[in-house]
């Protein structure tokens, strides 16, 4: 029964994620608040479950040549040394400190979400 | 002229190098740190730093969050942050739920999924903080 939530709450991260809307962001309270999932284990599994999609993902978008990949290289480059500082910051945060310092990003990130709304509404 | 039209084009691609860098190193942070969000941060910084159109920012921050992703996951395997019992009946759904997905997206009004996704992640981000 456990696993049919997991899979539940995978679909409607998935969802939105697959709406091109930020999916894990929503996958990671999820697990946690209905599925009791530790803070740096949701985090893990969001990672994880977000590579097979993307792959899916970049295949088509090439196809499309929606990708530029000549401009990316630098921006991955500097990104994976600050990720690499990033999961080390949260290795030696404790569960309770990074479920709260995650709290505060969402609030920021459904801020910034909703003013993008209203602009979309302006715009037409 | 010439001179001042080269120095000009020299000034952008040093500015470019420099948002690229910037970009890089605020999605890695986060992706590393939360493990999820970069993408969020990408899409607009690309539109608004390096003139994307909004389709092709967003095809391309998958492409930026791909290998950030890989690296992170990999780290908090290393951590033993993964749960299998979780993990694979989560990943199962979310691959279908995109699949999902991305067929809605053509037919229902994503300004009103985005509307309700934001109040959701306001929602839970105050019962994460606070307690």
């Amino acid at each position: 029964m456990e696993y049919f939530w997991f899979i539940v709450v995978g679909i409607v991260g998935g969802l939105i994620g697959g709406m091109g809307m930020g999916g894990g962001t929503l996958l990671i309270p999820l697990l946690g608040i209905f599925c009791s999932v530790s803070q740096h284990t949701a985090q893990a599994i969001n990672l994880i479950a977000f590579i097979p999609m993307a792959i899916v993902a970049i295949i088509i978008h090439a196809k499309n040549k929606l990708i530029k990949f000549n401009k990316v290289l630098l921006i991955i480059l500097v990104g994976v040394i600050t990720c690499i500082v990033g999961c080390h910051v949260a290795k030696i945060m404790s569960g309770d400190l990074l479920k709260r310092c995650f709290g505060g990003f969402l609030i920021l990130l459904s801020i910034f979400q909703f003013i993008q709304q209203i602009k979309v509404e302006e715009k037409k | 002229m010439e001179a001042n039209k080269r120095e000009k084009q020299i000034d952008k691609i040093k500015n470019q190098k420099l948002f690229s860098v910037l970009i890089g190193a605020i999605s890695g942070f986060i992706n590393g740190l939360f493990g999820a969000g970069g993408g969020m941060i990408v899409v607009p910084m690309l539109i608004n730093l390096l003139k994307f159109k909004t389709k092709q920012a967003h095809a391309t921050a998958i492409l930026i969050i791909l290998p950030l992703s890989l690296v992170s996951g990999l780290l908090y395997l290393s951590f033993g942050n993964f749960n299998v019992n979780v993990g694979v009946p989560t990943s199962i759904g979310v691959i279908l739920g995109g699949i999902l997905g991305a067929i809605l997206l053509s037919k229902i009004s994503s300004k009103w999924v985005g509307v309700i996704f934001s109040v959701l992640m306001a929602v839970a981000g105050v019962k994460m903080m606070l307690f």
